[in-house]
């Protein structure tokens, strides 16, 4: 840090320039940096950016055969059309639903499962557990939903456990029911992901002063006084930009698992905005309406991060911005 | 020396470590069974696999399965197109990420914040899967290309901010006292910081080697019309829409009756997941121990 505005404090006040260097000299001064990010700022302006320009087509009655602007302007019909249709109203209940089931599942249990790792004394067991449970994350979707449809068959593992521990009388239809699809989802995702998600707060865990642990020993504190008033506060920081960061990302709250899985019987638990999207503008080729539900979503996700860092910095925590 | 057997007898006394050895391994069991569950399937007998019931261990063994799918010309095909995008995206991502996170890292240069907020931002502005398709399929016309799977997926702003985070922890004296010997920008990143990135550079092959083996989607939207250029995971996922087993055969009739004339048995399907996982299940508890420093360095500085 300090030797780095050294050098700029040196150029900037360099005998040979009276006045601070302008701009372009600096950097034609840097142009080997520029030369290593320029064209990648460029390549992200064309596959991040220049598509946000498609946006325009969600107020008009868009067909791709014709020239841009000679298409149809509509003002907001589009989006009045989406939220009188039950179906993107069901879409947009299911995002939400799917997304708070992950959201909970997905702190609950990696929390837990790196409380009970951190107790492991045995390196050797903990490093065995870490392994197997990491195992899902490296699976791809279509591989986990094809699993996930044996084991929740009719006649899969969990329900011969049901049967067998005598909870119910005849086979549930797990693939088959509409009510069962979110949970489904949300068990799916927990053993996928939860041993994953355990790395970052092991990794906070083990940044905690040792000494505070042997201090509140000596004051007589048990394993679960210890778990609770130091481990816990000792990764609230990271538990907090972690929030931040998901809530941005809540609307993302999968995609692939909902559209591999849903068959046509669950559709109307399982279609989510981006399904919705999917079918009505590459499906049903009606650009237009499937951008606009594109809009929305987009336009919730900001307003959901953006909620959610202001949160955190009235509640004077670390934050993302 | 006294406070240690103290907390010696009180380890006694708890049940606590015994309770949570005990929890631990139920919990790998059902991590594992699912996917031990699927191996069995895989090495059971087809027509005996259809009762249902097989559990950690094949009932009637039998190999066929895996002689029926290597039987099929399109799974070597697959194969190597999966094989190859994984290198050919995994190697652009690598260097590229290094050079960008090594040019954002160098606190002097002009257009670093510029450049790093446009990059942040990407992660939350997103313009959604449509206007993405169109620039893909019409302005770009990539569909029915095997560059589709490369061109829009070279760089990733997670990997550059956990490479820049990681760039960022070297010391300063590195480069300073390459730049008094009079060292380039492009000869400083060659020689002495993309070396020394090695470790997080691992992190980040593994985690876009993994999402490039593992998609599908691409294929799907853009190449489902053009056999040669299927991958392995859309090849599953094919299988897998093709296979009725008897819970969802109950329930979709239309499906179903649509889907009987090209049913595929639950163990080729079973055989086909080994598969296609193997490779990634197989490497990767090698990488762990990058992946998690990486992961932990990237998770300082989000």
């Amino acid at each position: 840090m300090r030797t780095a505005k050294a050098t700029t404090a040196t150029v900037a006040n360099g005998p040979m320039l009276c006045r601070q260097p302008s701009f372009w000299r600096k950097l034609w001064q840097q142009r080997q940096l520029a030369l290593m990010s320029v064209p990648m700022l460029l390549y992200i302006l064309l596959f991040n950016y220049f598509p946000l320009w498609g946006w325009i087509t969600a107020f008009m009655n868009y067909k791709p055969s014709v020239p841009l602007f000679e298409n149809e302007w509509v003002g907001l019909k589009n989006f009045i059309w989406l939220f009188e249709k039950p179906e993107f109203i069901r879409a947009i209940r299911n995002t939400f639903a799917m997304a708070a089931i992950n959201l909970v599942f997905g702190f609950v249990f990696p929390i837990l499962l790196a409380l009970f790792l951190n107790e492991i004394r045995s390196t050797h067991f903990k490093r065995t557990v870490q392994t197997v449970t990491y195992l899902p994350h490296f699976l791809s979707w279509v591989i986990v939903v094809g699993i996930a449809q044996t084991i929740f068959a009719s006649d899969g593992a969990i329900n011969q456990l049901l049967l067998g521990l005598g909870i119910c009388k005849t086979p549930v239809f797990f693939l088959g029911e509409g009510k069962y699809f979110w949970w489904l989802v949300g068990a799916i995702n927990v053993w996928k992901e939860c041993g994953w998600n355990t790395i970052i707060y092991l990794a906070a865990m083990s940044a905690i002063d040792p000494a505070l642990y042997e201090a509140a020993e000596m004051d007589g504190a048990g394993r679960f006084t210890k778990m609770l008033h130091i481990t816990l506060p000792g990764i609230k920081s990271t538990f907090v930009v972690l929030l931040i960061m998901n809530i941005g990302h809540l609307m993302e709250a999968g995609f692939e698992i909902q559209y591999l899985m849903g068959q046509n019987v669950v559709m109307d638990w399982s279609q989510t905005i981006d399904i919705f999207a999917l079918k009505y503008g590459i499906t049903k080729g009606q650009y237009s309406r499937a951008i606009a539900a594109g809009i929305f979503k987009s336009l919730v996700s900001i307003a959901l991060m953006l909620g959610a860092n202001f949160t955190a910095k009235r509640m004077g925590e670390d934050t993302l911005l | 020396m006294v406070h240690t057997t103290a907390r010696r007898k009180l380890r006694k006394r708890s049940m606590f470590p015994l309770v949570n050895t005990l929890a631990m391994i139920l919990l790998m069991f059902i991590t594992l069974y699912p996917v031990i569950n699927t191996i069995a399937i895989s090495l059971n007998d087809g027509t005996d696999a259809v009762r249902g019931g097989i559990g950690l261990w094949p009932r009637v063994f039998s190999t066929k399965s895996y002689e029926t799918i290597f039987v099929d010309e399109s799974i070597y095909n697959a194969f190597f197109i999966t094989i190859s995008r994984t290198i050919i995206q995994t190697l652009i991502n690598v260097v590229l990420t290094a050079m960008l996170s090594f040019a954002l890292s160098r606190r002097e240069y002009v257009l670093r914040k510029f450049i790093t907020m446009a990059f942040v931002l990407t992660m939350y502005v997103n313009a959604g899967l449509i206007p993405n398709y169109l620039l893909l399929q019409r302005t770009l016309g990539l569909s029915k290309s095997f560059w589709v799977y490369i061109i829009p997926t070279m760089l990733s702003c997670f990997n550059m901010i956990v490479t820049r985070t990681f760039i960022l922890g070297l010391p300063d004296a590195l480069v300073e006292s390459a730049r008094i010997d009079g060292a380039g920008d492009f000869y400083l990143f060659w020689k002495i910081i993309f070396p020394l990135c090695m470790p997080v550079l691992a992190t980040v092959a593994l985690f876009v080697a993994v999402g490039a083996w593992n998609s599908w989607f691409d294929t799907h939207l853009y190449n489902a019309g053009k056999v040669q250029l299927h991958t392995l995971q859309y090849l599953l996922k094919m299988k897998l829409a093709t296979t009725t087993n008897s819970a969802n055969a109950a329930m979709t009739s239309s499906d179903a009756a649509a889907s009987t004339t090209l049913t595929t048995p639950v163990t080729i399907r079973a055989a086909i997941t080994v598969v296609s996982a193997a490779p990634i299940v197989v490497i990767y508890p090698f990488l762990q121990r990058y992946f998690v420093v990486g992961l932990s360095v990237g998770s300082v500085k989000g």
